[in-house]
């Protein structure tokens, strides 16, 4: 340790271990001390019905969102990557204009569109096909929609990377001896791009598991999900040592994934 | 050699993504002019009265310059400590650089909501000992910000300075540069791109943060996103409309010119 180790590495280190390892910390022993000592919180986190219950619905729902929203990115990256020119800009248009906008505003759309006197509802009225409004939002298929619609541009990158790597004359081998577009896509070019698919299913498997904000609009408190029960925890029906138990558990178990995506980017690059 | 294109099939399917993608944005506009006091979609009459409210009501013009304010702070403070930082792992290569690198990226990896926690026990542990950089106090989310911020500026850079040419920094110090010299007369003019780009990505990060905000303020450090969460989740205010309607128009205005630029210059 010299004296620039210490001036160049030690200012952030010294912010987040203070602002963040050390409250982590206390985190972690609100989970074991309230409101009584003793792992009784994490006793009540995996077997409490209505905890299982949440966590659950969060498994469930991520597992939704992930196929379908690693399947909706790998269409769009398909295009992206190889598709002419036109096609290519306006697939990256529709990629990057949500990435950018706040969560918030794109919770917001879907509500301007699937409330009870939003766009949808007008015009399923108007056509005359429906008398009353559709429960569209406020419910698990709002917030599927919603998880949708934010993840998809995650999920874009690293296919990305990984069909930039397939080898184009491979393909053009798989052409020449005839096989049909679907055969070279099924069976060629999907297995070709499996490190991407992993990536992505992990990263966006994650990232859902600790969704707070989408679930929570849209889905009204009526499909809360665990990042959801922890803010209760906290802030409305207090129960400070779940809140930090379930919180502890989360941790670990996003934790446990990312090393499982590590270990496989680095299989992958061997 | 020709590129095997995608056929009729992914072409479709991209266009019904795409619609998917850009619906909920389209559908804020017609919101944001309805006459109504709830969120409805107007028939005969169109009304700037949302519009308007964003302009006499003082908490909107509030609520953004706080978040300006927070943004540029905590922008400011993060690339700083995360341009150090990586500096630091680039010129010394110290040993176990992977155990520190991974520490640095935490609050990004980490679920958001554990963060938020985590950063709302640390403001209130403060708050017992000041009142300055504390719970609800514009400094205390300023600061949780430039925590969750500070990863994605130490990426960027440490990408940046992983493709600088390290014969540079050599030649440099051969014709006995000294450590500040180098730094500042060599390494960070050739990654000033980065570091511009690294300013301008934790800014828009801090400007739309809500999971830790959430925690961590009630009713003093009321930043735009805040004020947003809190007209969304009962009665719905048609004022977020015209809001939204505003931010997306920013972002939009600024991806197309940044494209139009592109494709000219590519010519």
């Amino acid at each position: 340790m010299t004296s620039r180790h210490i001036l160049l590495l030690g200012p952030l280190l010294l912010l987040l271990g203070a602002a963040y390892l050390v409250p982590f910390l206390g985190v972690m022993q609100w989970s074991v001390t309230l409101p009584e000592p003793g792992l009784g919180q994490y006793r009540t986190a995996l077997t409490d019905p209505l905890v299982l219950g949440v966590v659950w619905r969060t498994l469930r729902i991520c597992a939704l969102v992930t196929v379908l929203s690693v399947a909706a990115a790998y269409v769009m990256t398909l295009v992206w990557v190889r598709g002419g020119p036109v096609a290519r800009l306006v697939v990256e248009l529709c990629i990057l204009i949500p990435f950018w906008i706040s969560v918030l505003t794109r919770a917001f759309g879907w509500l301007a569109l699937l409330s009870n006197k939003g766009l949808v509802n007008g015009w399923l009225q108007t056509i005359g096909i429906i008398s009353e409004p559709l429960t569209l939002v406020r419910n698990e298929f709002g917030v599927v929609l919603g998880m949708v619609h934010f993840l998809i541009p995650f999920a874009v990158f690293p296919l990305a990377s990984s069909m930039r790597a397939v080898d184009e004359r491979v393909l053009m081998a798989t052409r020449g001896m005839g096989a049909s577009r679907a055969r070279i896509f099924w069976q060629v070019f999907v297995p070709m791009t499996k490190s991407g698919i992993l990536g992505a299913v992990l990263l966006v498997f994650v990232f859902a598991l600790g969704f707070f904000v989408t679930p929570a609009i849209l889905g009204g408190g009526r499909s809360v999900m665990v990042a959801e029960l922890i803010y209760l925890r906290i802030f409305q029906s207090p129960d400070w040592g779940l809140g930090a138990a379930i919180s502890v558990i989360l941790m670990i178990a996003v934790g446990a994934l990312l090393a499982l995506m590590l270990r496989q980017t680095k299989g992958a690059a061997r | 050699m020709i590129q095997l294109r995608p056929g009729p099939i992914p072409l479709i399917l991209a266009a019904l993504i795409a619609v998917f993608l850009l619906m909920p944005l389209i559908a804020v506009i017609p919101v944001s002019f309805t006459p109504n006091r709830y969120l409805s979609v107007p028939d005969a009459e169109w009304s700037l009265r949302h519009y308007r409210s964003l302009i006499d009501k003082p908490v909107w013009a509030e609520g953004i310059w706080l978040s300006i304010r927070i943004g540029l702070v905590a922008s400011a403070v993060a690339t700083a400590l995360a341009t150090a930082f990586a500096l630091g792992i680039w010129m010394l290569q110290p040993r176990f650089a992977g155990l520190l690198m991974g520490l640095a990226l935490l609050p990004m990896v980490a679920p958001p909501v554990v963060s938020a926690l985590t950063l709302y026990f640390f403001l209130i542990t403060l708050s017992k000992v000041n009142g300055i950089v504390a719970y609800d106090t514009w400094a205390g989310v300023a600061l949780a910000h430039a925590v969750m911020i500070a990863p994605f500026a130490v990426v960027l850079i440490s990408v940046a300075l992983s493709q600088l040419d390290r014969r540079i920094d050599l030649a440099a110090r051969s014709m006995g540069a000294g450590v500040l010299t180098r730094v500042f007369g060599v390494i960070l003019p050739n990654i000033r791109f980065t570091l511009l780009t690294a300013l301008f990505l934790t800014f828009v990060l801090s400007w739309e943060e809500i999971g830790v905000t959430l925690f961590i303020t009630s009713v003093n450090a009321v930043t735009l996103p805040r004020l947003m969460w809190m007209g969304l989740r009962d009665n719905i205010d048609p004022a977020i409309a015209a809001i939204s309607v505003v931010l997306i128009a920013i972002v939009v205005a600024v991806i197309l010119g940044k494209t139009l630029w592109q494709l000219r210059k590519a010519k």
